[in-house]
């Protein structure tokens, strides 16, 4: 059969590389002023503070009321309290009592706007940057930084470099990159990790690979003179599986050997462990960790819903943001803390609030990012009915503004384009980078 | 007498205008035209329904045209497989799963040279194959996500389609159904399809994504692009493959008008008053209302009052060539996990087209939209029976060109299904006992979660990641699987006579193929002197190596 694939290709995705290849011009530009100035685009800033980055993922959406965007005493913020923080002027939700001593370290993002008020469709937009697109699936950020940062000490990393730990819904995905930059899931690290404990002794282990390795080499000689899978068809997963199977690195993930009082720090819960085990992960080098706290989408009951989340993020957020300090980390490691979306300003008739994509909160923390600030206002007075709310938020960013952020502060260039395997070329990120947290 | 004799004249004369008036009666009861109904399934000779096998042929020489005009020709013939191969291919993409060892003895005993025809028969007649192309189809349609709260069954639309798929409903009739269906997502399940798209902040089904998804899944094109601006490059062509034109960003927004009338209540879905559709256009200060109307061949479109209905019979109409050139891309992808064109669901209106898609096209309109029959055609065609290893160097021109069958890597529901089946000498399907089933469902929908779903676009190549290598080593449904001492590792060690007839038994259950001689010495020789006890660790050693091999994991 003839190739039949027809890509988009339209002026949307009319892109610099593209330009340059219909002009004939890709050739000749490195010989310009322009052309430098394009190829630096290419490259990652190796003067970048960041090197990793862990997502504290709050799945189910937290409402920016009670966490990172407290309005006491207001009509909508229902009774809701705050809590003084060690930077003057700065507020959180009124559970957060050890984050708030760090503070100094931690800025908020409080304009974030998003399109998309249903969890499935947010979540994607907020893990990728985009929105959800039926003919392409984009990466996760943790899949982009793994496929753009890829130095002599990633290949030292035997471990996965992308991992989530107690994954929700959509843990990160490597999409048009490849499965291969997929996250490493993983669940309460006080169990075993998955997957890499044989169940059988040394000796058969030893003996199943060798049998393995001869059924391969049959399968592989009957079709070595078939070149259409050159490159797909081999046994590199199963090496790289047997070498992280035996890893001393591994070791990162048993919290069981971290004294018990450093460990209560982050709270007795999976999610605080998550936390610990993060930090340990970040330590030998893995590029990015997720650790998801779900359970709030507090449709009903918002406030007591919402202050046991708090009461399970409080302890474990703040213990990763002073230990990545005392440990000389946290200006290499960026710390992200949001959900896909906040919640209505007003209860619902069961006390709890609902979806409210029109400006919700992030804390973000280290990497190069200063502490202490907020960026962006919401109103404490919205219209209960309105198409537009743009006048309710001020120095509002969209979520890929965000992820331009993280980006900058790893000296990847997130405007540089990827091809995709639907032909068209992609940004890594269509948003601008939030200059005032530097 | 002379009164006698007239008497007798007059009596002649009579006789001869009774029987001149019988005669011509008879006659023209003989001789009129339509005298008795048409009978239905009478058609001469020339314009019959070309037999499964005639239909097949005329695909295999559309492909051999092709591969002639190849710049290097074919200069040996190619291999071809041999029957449990395709009994492999069969059930994987029919069923999701592996042959069982129960159906490859008795497939055996099938005459040669019908054993293909009654195979895919079997599998037509058999749940797992409904449910599994169901499952396919259901991707198409509404894709993998959860989806809104409590309005949206995703099972029970799936569970619709089975039984669809199960009784050979014709196709068109099936999506016509899917795009006009009214009532409660439980009740009339086919209405999920817009209960999987309701947008939160208006209660109502998105008709952007419902836009989307129709191009898509019904008339193979992707054209959400044009969601947000115009195609200036004339890369989405639309209008007719005779008058193309580039498309623009009014023709996907005319495309979800037709929604525009779907509200959803308590009481389901249904059409309710009429309401404009409107739109932002790139480039306009406000919104226009813009009118539904189909973005390409308009002149096929009726003028039912109801829009989705007047969709639906636009979008299912036989010279709607793209509808039927969608579902021949897509069962043909199921068949060979690789579609005619890529990716499954963008095909261009203009062309060009494989010869033998358009063949298939024909005759699933011929059939009035059989899927069976759609099955049966591509199964008996000798492009399936291809072997995937060749006599010449294979490059990516021979694998696009069909001279050898495409190798390609198993799906997750795929792997998951084969590790059920080949760990069980019975055949795992509805007949098994309800334990069996919920114990094989339970751990497949674990093992795909962890394994990572393919999501809508399934067909598309994908690579191999150590999360999933260290899953096939290390992972509990392996692992449960090759311990349970009812499963087929225990049952193979304790009940065959020997070891090789063991190792034989464990390679039919897991590659459908008897080990070649190098494998089988390897592994004897390993056996040699081995007590009962140690025999049956051997065994569950084999299957682990087996099911671990790179030809476990691949279509072949």
């Amino acid at each position: 059969m003839k190739k039949y694939d027809y890509a988009c290709g339209s002026l949307e995705h009319f892109s610099r590389r593209n330009l340059l290849k219909l002009a004939g011009l890709s050739g000749l530009s490195w010989l310009t002023p322009l052309g430098t100035l394009l190829a630096r685009q290419d490259e990652a800033n190796p003067a970048a503070q960041a090197k990793s980055v862990i997502i504290i993922w709050l799945e189910g959406a937290p409402s920016h009321l009670e966490t990172f965007d407290p309005k006491p005493g207001t009509e909508i913020a229902a009774g809701s309290l705050a809590r003084d923080t060690t930077v003057a002027g700065i507020q959180l939700g009124d559970g957060f009592e050890r984050l708030a001593e760090q503070m100094e370290h931690v800025s908020l993002i409080r304009g974030l706007t998003s399109k998309e008020g249903d969890h499935n469709r947010a979540i994607y937009n907020i893990k990728t940057g985009f929105r959800p697109d039926p003919t392409l699936v984009h990466p996760a950020i943790g899949s982009v930084i793994c496929h753009q940062l890829n130095t002599a000490e990633d290949q030292l990393v035997d471990i996965p470099r992308h991992i989530s730990i107690l994954p929700g819904q959509q843990p990160g995905r490597g999409g048009y990159l490849g499965d291969s930059y997929d996250a490493f899931k993983m669940f309460d690290p006080q169990n075993p990790v998955p997957d890499v404990t044989a169940h059988v002794s040394d000796a058969r282990v030893d003996q199943r690979l060798e049998d393995l390795n001869v059924l391969n080499r049959r399968f592989l000689d009957r079709h070595s003179n078939n070149r259409s899978v050159d490159g797909r068809i081999g046994t590199h997963n199963l090496d790289a599986a047997v070498d992280m199977m035996s890893s001393e690195q591994l070791s990162a993930f048993d919290v069981s050997s971290v004294p018990l009082e450093e460990r209560m720090q982050f709270g007795d819960t999976p999610f605080g462990r998550g936390c610990l085990t993060a930090l340990r992960l970040i330590e030998r080098g893995v590029r990015c960790v997720e650790v998801t706290l779900d359970g709030w989408d507090t449709h009903v009951n918002n406030h007591e819903l919402q202050a046991g989340r708090i009461d399970i993020l409080d302890p474990a957020i703040a213990s990763l943001i002073k230990e990545l300090k005392a440990r000389d980390l946290l200006e290499s490691t960026l710390v992200l803390c949001g959900g896909e979306f906040g919640r209505t300003p007003w209860l619902n008739a069961a006390g709890g609030r609902d979806h409210w994509p029109h400006g919700f909160s992030l804390a973000i923390a280290g990497g190069g990012i200063q502490g202490g600030r907020v960026i962006g206002e919401t109103t404490s007075t919205p219209a209960r009915e309105s198409k537009d709310r743009s006048n309710e938020v001020v120095d509002s960013h969209p979520v890929e503004d965000v992820h331009a952020t993280v980006f900058k502060a790893l000296g990847i260039r997130w405007r540089k384009e990827l091809d995709t395997p639907v032909g068209r070329p992609m940004r890594i990120c269509e948003g601008q980078s939030i200059d005032e947290l530097f | 007498m002379n009164n006698s004799g007239d008497n007798s004249l007059l009596k002649n004369i009579l006789f001869g205008v009774v029987v001149l008036t019988g005669m011509l009666a008879v006659g023209y009861v003989l001789i009129r035209p339509e005298s008795l109904p048409q009978p239905q399934s009478f058609a001469p000779a020339s314009e019959a329904r070309l037999s499964i096998e005639q239909v097949a042929a005329k695909v295999d020489a559309a492909i051999e045209e092709e591969l002639a005009d190849l710049r290097t020709p074919l200069t040996t013939t190619p291999y071809r497989a041999d029957d449990l191969t395709v009994a492999r291919r069969l059930t994987l993409s029919l069923a999701g799963t592996l042959p069982s060892v129960e159906e490859i003895r008795q497939l055996e005993q099938i005459d040669p040279g019908h054993r293909t025809h009654w195979f895919v028969s079997r599998l037509l007649e058999d749940r797992r194959t409904s449910y599994h192309l169901a499952e396919r189809f259901a991707r198409a349609y509404v894709g993998v996500d959860e989806g809104p709260f409590l309005v949206y069954r995703r099972e029970r639309f799936v569970e619709w389609l089975n039984d669809q798929i199960f009784h050979n409903r014709p196709y068109d009739d099936l999506a016509r159904e899917i795009l006009t269906g009214d009532g409660l997502w439980t009740d009339d399940p086919s209405v999920n399809f817009y209960t999987a798209v309701i947008d939160e902040e208006t209660g109502k089904p998105d008709p952007i994504r419902l836009a989307g998804r129709t191009s898509r899944a019904f008339l193979g094109m992707r054209i959400d692009c044009l969601q947000c601006h115009d195609d200036f490059l004339g890369t989405m062509e639309l209008g007719s493959d005779e008058d193309p034109r580039d498309g623009e960003q009014v023709d996907f927004h005319m495309l979800a008008a037709f929604f525009s009338d779907v509200q959803n209540s308590l009481a389901g879905i249904k059409t309710g008053v009429e309401s404009d559709y409107e739109y932002e256009l790139l480039g306009d200060d406000e919104a226009t209302i813009i009118e539904a109307s189909p973005p390409l061949y308009e002149d096929l479109m009726g003028e039912e009052p109801d829009l989705r209905s007047r969709l639906a019979n636009w979008v299912t109409h036989e010279d709607n060539r793209p509808f039927v050139r969608a579902t021949i891309n897509r069962v043909w992808a199921i068949m060979f996990n690789k579609p005619l064109v890529e990716p499954v669901d963008n095909i261009s209106i203009v062309g060009p087209w494989p010869e033998a898609m358009e063949v298939l096209c024909d005759d699933f309109i011929d059939s009035d939209f059989d899927l069976h029959r759609l099955i049966r055609v591509i199964a008996a065609t000798e492009a399936f029976h291809r072997s995937s290893e060749a006599p010449f160097d294979v490059t990516d021109k021979h694998t696009e060109y069909l001279a050898v069958f495409p190798l390609t890597r198993l799906r997750p529901d795929q792997v998951a299904g084969a590790i059920v089946q080949s760990t069980s000498l019975s055949t795992v399907d509805s007949t098994s006992n309800i334990v069996t089933r919920l114990t094989s469902f339970g751990q497949q929908n674990d093992f795909v979660t962890r394994y990572g779903d393919a999501g809508e676009d399934e067909f598309a190549d994908r690579g191999e990641t150590v999360t999933q290598r260290l899953l096939m080593f290390n992972g509990d449904m392996i692992r449960e699987r090759l311990d349970n001492g009812l499963n087929s590792p225990a049952r193979t060690a304790g009940l065959s006579p020997d070891m090789k007839s063991a190792v034989e038994v464990t390679f039919l259950a897991t590659l459908s193929r008897a080990p070649d001689q190098i494998e089988l010495q390897h592994f004897m020789r390993q056996y040699e002197g081995l007590g009962r006890s140690e025999r049956s660790t051997k065994i569950v050693d084999l299957y682990w190596g087996l099911i671990n091999s790179t030809e476990f994991g691949w279509n072949r």
